[in-house]
């Protein structure tokens, strides 16, 4: 029960694009078309979770005070896991270019594309600063990306709805986008209200 | 081209008070070129956030401009994003220490988002098309006028949406109580008044990076909308 909690929050209550604003960058970019959208999706699901749980394994071993050196080494959280994670994107694509082509070809173009996506670091430091049980860690790491994921295909099924309509001259293009998210993110806060009591 | 004809053809153009121009009006990030998102849209909820973010990300993008273009000869080309990265997260990390040591309220409201300036794309955007190819004094220039720029597009944002949203401006209350919009300074609040400065760009056809059909064209290693990914219907 607790780990649903965790889920729908961070999915739904405080969802990643629409009340934290990480990964606009590719939410409004790669949410022309629904495929596109989905792939973009899973590889985000894929590349947080492998993120999260190598640099939740660094900051405890190597950062934490009780680690291996003894020393506090926490303010090195920002350079160790961006450089952790754009090691990690490079060797996700070698490796499954080698081993699994199936999923390179589904994932393989986005992966790039994700290295510097804000949510991936940003769900990394949150889950390093907040969290302390690795298995509560990965839960929200989880619901973060499934959070994402909706939001990123939800937006492309609009998307593809609305190109054929008559949308007035001025908000084509990016404007009518942000106006949807503004739309989605107020629909997003009804969630607020849910209460697990 | 190669770097180093590319470097004598700026040459040529380029002054410090130019690329300080350049970067506040005619390539100003946040109102022509749209990138750095995630700060415009996250921190604008009032001026003084916008203020402490902005100067933030300027002294950064100006330290991390100037060591790239210092650097730009002796790195190699293939490894030249890892250096990159660690130069500007070794810089945000300097920030972060400042804000937190001086400015510790600030520090609170801007949370996460001050480690995440490494991901903002202005950085790398400017590391990428900018400070690798152009002599250090001309980098600077640019540091400073692509960040004055930010800072002065998100507060333009913050100010729209603290006077609208709770009826102040830095503090100073201008709007009596009953008529505020809270929208405003609530998430979907950053997505509406971003909506309607770019339309308001569209429909004077002021020089934006959403005027062109194909989105932004600024060499930028984080944005996604020049690279767009090719479906598989595409691909075929």
């Amino acid at each position: 029960m607790e780990y649903i909690v965790i889920i729908i929050s961070a999915a739904l209550i405080s969802n990643v694009v629409l009340s934290r604003f990480l990964g606009i960058c590719a939410f409004v970019g790669v949410s022309n078309k629904v495929e596109t959208a989905k792939g973009m999706g899973a590889a985000v699901i894929f590349v947080i979770l492998i993120a999260t749980a190598v640099t939740f394994g660094i900051n405890n071993v190597f950062l934490e005070k009780n680690g291996v050196f003894g020393l506090d080494l926490t303010y090195l959280q920002t350079i160790a896991f961006i450089m952790v994670i754009a090691c990690l994107v490079q060797f996700l694509e070698m490796f499954l270019k080698k081993f699994v082509p199936a999923l390179y070809k589904a994932l393989g173009i986005y992966l790039p594309l994700i290295t510097t996506n804000c949510a991936v670091l940003g769900v990394a430091l949150t889950v390093a600063q907040d969290y302390s049980n690795f298995v509560r860690g990965m839960v929200y790491a989880l619901g973060t990306s499934l959070g994402f994921c909706i939001s990123l295909i939800l937006m492309a099924s609009i998307r593809e709805k609305i190109e054929g309509n008559d949308i007035p001259e001025s908000f084509k293009g990016k404007p009518i986008v942000l106006i949807i998210a503004c739309l989605m993110a107020i629909a997003f806060t009804g969630f607020s209200n849910l209460n697990f009591g | 081209m190669g770097v180093n004809s590319m470097e004598k053809d700026n040459e040529k153009k380029l002054s410090f008070l130019g690329c300080i121009f350049n970067g506040i009006v005619t390539e100003n990030p946040i109102l022509i070129l749209m990138i750095g998102m995630c700060p415009t849209l996250a921190v604008t909820t009032s001026v003084s956030n916008a203020i402490g973010m902005g100067l933030s990300t300027t002294a950064v993008l100006v330290a991390s401009n100037a060591l790239i273009s210092l650097v730009r000869n002796i790195i190699p080309d293939r490894v030249r994003i890892p250096i990159y990265i660690v130069i500007v997260a070794s810089f945000v990390t300097l920030i972060e220490f400042t804000i937190k040591a001086y400015f510790p309220a600030l520090y609170e409201s801007l949370g996460i988002y001050i480690p995440l300036i490494v991901v903002n794309c202005i950085i790398f955007g400017r590391a990428e098309a900018f400070a690798g190819k152009n002599k250090v004094i001309h980098s600077i220039g640019d540091g400073i006028g692509m960040g004055l720029g930010f800072t002065l597009g998100i507060i333009l944002i913050s100010a729209i949406r603290e006077l609208i949203g709770s009826g102040s401006i830095y503090g100073f209350t201008f709007v009596p109580e009953n008529y505020r919009a809270a929208l405003f300074v609530l998430p979907p609040g950053a997505f509406l008044v971003l909506a309607f400065l770019t339309a308001i760009q569209n429909r004077l056809n002021l020089p934006s990076a959403t005027n062109k059909k194909d989105g932004c064209n600024n060499d930028c290693l984080h944005c996604t909308l020049h690279k767009q990914p090719v479906t598989a219907e595409e691909e075929k």
